[in-house]
């Protein structure tokens, strides 16, 4: 007899319901492009082309965007099997630019990117672990709660990094919020750079570091004892504690190793892409990271393909608007949100009916099987 | 056959590139705030639009909503061809500085910061000119001897106005009271009108009774507490006297529209120039507004001393201090 399954089969759950929900998303944003009188179709088609085309570097773009949700994908991820929700991954990131800003202003003129590299990624991740930590610390020693506190953070952060550029880091006279560009030789090269032959794009070695990470956190997760912790203390906090976990250490912990991955988003951004510090570069890649973690299921090989979806949703969705005059950013907002909705904030509407045919399927199944049986068992 | 192709072909080329002479490709990018804004962008999308209603030259636009954007998008405008590309906002000067270089025959207009390259044309305004006439303005109207100023995002550019305006309230009263308070520190300090709002009662409440908001969107708070405690306001960017008829004492304008229009008509003429354009109540580039709206608020000696003030501001006999030159307001 084979065994009934308590849940249907990992194809259905990570391969049709996510395919099936971006289906049911891309159905109701072609009636929005029909609204508006444009042809879905031909929208869609722009879209697609855009972001994958390796002329002009579609590609290249989306690849660039994928880095970004990467990195605060799996810091929600992550924090997610501690059973915390960690929104602070906007002002983790923010903050986190802040310590690559000071390794740059200090040291870009005098060592080369070998040595850089390096300490920019250390900086960016003590400092978005810091700014995670203290949520993490309150919400272990003092029970305040961590999604309060890591909005607050944000806010916080935003505060800090307007004064720090302002008053301190933008160069005197002018309206500029920005820092000044590091020096060439200290920063990563753009892949445009690296390939003579590539068209430009922002995408640079990040990526690597953002994959690399992606395969730490599933080591860290499921090959580790902290790891074993992390997912107990997201069980069932009390009982982790009555097994001997120390659920507060725990959460300090995950705090940190979760701001610490979304600190690395400005690798990307201060170090690679812009080769400078710049007011709000964020620019709400931090909160889409939650609905990445959500679509990838919080495995990292579910952010890593939730992230390219995403990313191709930025570089197409910034296509669609440069070919079609009459869609503006917002329309843009609109796709790109139903598909956060119908993946994340939906997602049982598709999830239930769809895995509980299976489950009935696979029921009816065994069920069959086992009137075989009693029927051969019935026959001798 | 194959000369006469090559005629062909030739007259062919030659008529496209007639056409394409006399259609210019003009093309604007917005910043971050959309180019519905109500202020800065509109301002560039307005002078866009009256270009196109006057010549039925179309333009195409781009509103940008992430960093990421910046460099791409102008890499793409630039590689299809169009010229001038307007670039409303400082944020984008960087971006302007990196895509200029590597297309030196395509037009740039930069607006609000500079960037000095042979093919950008740098429009900046005097916003501390324009501020300091509301400023002696408010100040001449004040029955408190207490104005206030409200400001976004707390960036130069801001603190600039807010400078601008100080000067003019003491130019007229040397001991008036100038409260002067920012909504916030993040870009949605652009349209808060919530806190905006709060701001501006709490001003009213220590008996600041005229309030210049310099904020976006947040200023329709500040505007709507102006009507509803029974006190002033003064608008900004765009003349906003018709927001609130009676209750606005006037705007600063911010000529931004023109700026976009004369740097597609110059395209068109050909006789686009790059530098530095530095736009003050000389040039028209800002002013203050007085129509229909704000007219009964003034009589015909304040209407004359804010003109005299101006006379001297063009003269230079007024020197009007810029707060990014020193990062300070001490003049």
């Amino acid at each position: 007899m084979s065994p009934i399954l308590a849940e249907s089969p990992r194809w259905v759950r990570i391969g049709l319901v996510p395919a099936l929900q971006l289906a049911l998303a891309l159905v109701i944003s072609s009636l929005v492009v029909l609204i508006i009188g444009e042809d879905p179709v031909q929208a869609f088609a722009i879209m697609i082309r855009g972001a994958t085309n390796l002329e002009f570097g579609g590609f290249h773009s989306t690849l660039y965007y994928t880095t970004n949700f990467i990195f605060t994908g799996l810091a929600v991820a992550l924090a997610f099997h501690a059973g915390l929700f960690n929104i602070g991954g906007e002002g983790q990131a923010y903050v986190a630019g802040l310590g690559i800003a000071i390794v740059c202003l200090l040291f870009d003129s005098t060592l080369s990117v070998w040595l850089m590299a390096p300490l920019v990624i250390l900086a960016s991740a003590a400092f978005g672990a810091i700014w995670g930590v203290i949520p993490g610390y309150l919400q272990a020693k003092r029970g305040s709660h961590i999604v309060v506190t890591t909005i607050m953070f944000n806010f916080i952060a935003m505060a800090l990094m307007s004064y720090a550029l302002v008053v301190h880091i933008s160069p005197l006279g002018g309206n500029s919020t920005d820092s000044r560009y590091w020096n060439s030789d200290a920063v990563f090269p753009k892949w445009n750079e690296m390939m003579p032959d590539a068209p430009f794009s922002l995408l640079n070695p990040t990526l690597i570091l953002a994959l690399v990470c992606c395969w730490l956190v599933w080591l860290l997760v499921w090959r580790t004892r902290l790891g074993y912790a992390i997912r107990t203390v997201g069980s069932n906090p009390h009982a982790a504690t009555y097994a001997g976990i120390n659920a507060s250490r725990t959460i300090i912990i995950t705090m940190a190793i979760s701001g610490a991955l979304a600190g690395m988003m400005a690798v990307n951004e201060v170090y690679g892409a812009q080769g400078r510090l710049i007011l709000n570069f964020t620019s709400g890649f931090g909160f889409m990271g939650i609905a990445v973690a959500l679509m990838g299921r919080n495995h990292p090989f579910g952010v890593v393909l939730a992230s390219l979806l995403f990313g191709a949703l930025y570089q197409g969705g910034t296509e669609l608007q440069f070919e079609i005059s009459s869609i503006n950013p917002q329309m843009v907002l609109v796709i790109q949100g139903l598909v956060v909705f119908f993946t994340g904030a939906l997602d049982r509407l598709v999830r239930g009916p769809v895995e509980g045919a299976f489950l009935r399927y696979q029921l009816a199944k065994a069920k069959k099987a086992e009137a075989a049986d009693a029927a051969v068992a019935g026959g001798n | 056959m194959k000369t006469t192709f090559k005629v062909v072909a030739g007259l062919a080329l030659s008529a496209i590139a007639a056409v394409s002479q006399a259609q210019i490709k003009p093309s604007v990018i917005y910043d971050m705030g959309g180019k519905f804004d109500r202020s800065f962008n509109q301002a560039s999308y307005s002078g866009a639009e009256a270009f196109r209603k006057e010549t039925g030259i179309k333009y195409t636009d781009f509103e940008i909503t992430n960093e990421g954007q910046r460099e791409q998008v102008m890499l793409r405008f630039a590689q299809r061809g169009f010229s001038p590309i307007v670039v409303a906002g400082f944020q984008q000067a960087p971006i302007v500085e990196k895509v200029a270089k590597q297309f030196p025959k395509t037009h740039f207009v930069l607006i609000d910061a500079v960037v000095d390259l042979p093919n950008v044309r740098s429009v900046v305004f005097k916003e501390q000119e324009g501020s300091f006439l509301v400023g002696a303005l408010a100040a001449m109207k004040t029955e408190h001897d207490a104005v206030g100023f409200i400001g976004g995002m707390d960036i130069p550019l801001i603190r600039k106005f807010g400078c601008g305006y100080e000067q003019g309230a003491k130019y007229i009263s040397k001991d008036i009271n100038v409260l002067q308070n920012m909504t916030g520190t993040t870009p949605s300090a652009w349209n808060d009108p919530t806190k905006g709002g709060e701001l501006a009662r709490a001003q009213f409440d220590k008996g600041v009774d005229i309030i210049y908001a310099a904020a976006g969107g947040t200023g329709v708070g500040v505007y709507q507490a102006a009507v509803d405690a029974g006190k002033l306001a003064i608008g900004v960017d765009s003349n906003q006297n018709y927001l609130h008829p009676g209750k606005m004492l006037t705007s600063m304008v911010k000529r931004v529209d023109v700026a976009v229009k004369s740097a597609f008509e110059d395209e068109m003429k050909g006789k686009f120039t790059p530098g530095l354009q530095v736009v003050g109540l000389k040039e028209n580039g800002v002013d203050w507004a007085l129509d229909e709206f704000n007219r009964p608020l003034l009589s015909e000696e304040d209407i004359a001393k804010v003109q005299d003030i101006r006379a001297k501001i063009v003269a230079g006999d007024i020197k009007v201090h810029n707060w990014e030159d020193t990062k300070s307001c001490e003049y």
